[in-house]
């Protein structure tokens, strides 16, 4: 048996559909942060994959820069996330809808 | 080229420690314990990583998401929620719609990857760290030195951010 290009996707989907899940269903804005972070795993794990069975590095290159902006992502949010909280006293996507404090 | 019983063993265990840990930050009701599970995720997608022989981004996952996004993002718990009140994750969407959103990606994915992408061999694999660090510095050096000035936005932007309405004090 081999492992193949196949079960990477897999994986990679199911990530992408729990993600996902996290993402509709949520309210707490850290909690819709992890299903952005969930979300990206699922891609960068796609471009590591893709880069092992085709061939080159670039992939590998690509998910780096991926992961570096992931990281962005995730520093400017929380401070959103902080100030939505120092806001609103709450971290509700509900709540913060109105945009005035 | 197969692969040895050991090494699919293994691929299923990291598989599994992924995915369950995926399914514990979806479903779990506590803040706390999604973001606990999302250390076993990125140990697993890191494991996957290793498995891909891309060793220079298996390390840089432990770094990156372990060490500096999943450490920010408990402070963020900590920080946002009282310790009382944990349970704060009430749902959006109900969880029928969001598990037919959830079922209807996964199927399509799991279809397009088994049907288009079944039968591919792996390149043989060698070390990638040397290789990457050439390509950063040759071929990817913009992308390189703008994701650098990235970053010291991204610094200042979010000390802006976080350090909120001191100005109007002074």
């Amino acid at each position: 048996m081999t492992i193949g290009l196949a079960h990477f996707l897999v994986i990679s989907g199911v990530l992408l559909a729990l993600g996902l899940y996290c993402l509709v269903t949520r309210r707490n804005a850290v909690a819709l942060l992890m299903g952005v972070e969930l979300v990206l795993n699922a891609a960068i794990l796609n471009l590591v994959a893709f880069s092992r069975f085709g061939r080159g590095l670039d992939g590998q290159v690509f998910a780096l820069f991926g992961i570096v902006l992931a990281a962005a992502e995730a520093v400017v949010a929380l401070a959103i996330v902080l100030q939505l909280f120092r806001a609103f006293r709450s971290v509700d996507t509900r709540e913060a809808a109105e945009l005035k404090e | 080229m197969a692969n040895s019983p050991g090494a699919i063993a293994v691929f299923y265990l990291f598989a599994a420690v992924t995915i369950a840990g995926a399914g514990w930050v979806a479903f779990s009701r506590k803040i706390v314990h999604s973001a606990f599970a999302l250390l076993a995720t990125f140990f697993g997608v890191a494991g996957l990583y290793a498995f891909l022989a891309a060793d220079l981004l298996a390390v840089v996952q432990l770094l990156v998401y372990v060490g500096g996004i999943l450490v920010l993002i408990l402070f963020a718990v900590m920080l946002t929620s009282r310790i009382g009140a944990l349970q704060v994750s009430n749902p959006s969407l109900r969880t029928v719609p969001g598990l037919i959103i959830c079922a209807v990606v996964a199927a399509i994915s799991i279809v397009v990857a088994v049907r288009v992408f079944g039968h591919d061999a792996p390149a043989p694999a060698e070390a990638t760290t040397a290789k990457i660090g050439h390509a950063l510095l040759s071929t990817y050096v913009l992308p390189f030195e703008v994701i650098s000035i990235l970053l010291l936005a991204v610094l200042l932007g979010a000390v802006t951010l976080a350090r909120g309405h001191q100005r109007d004090e002074d």
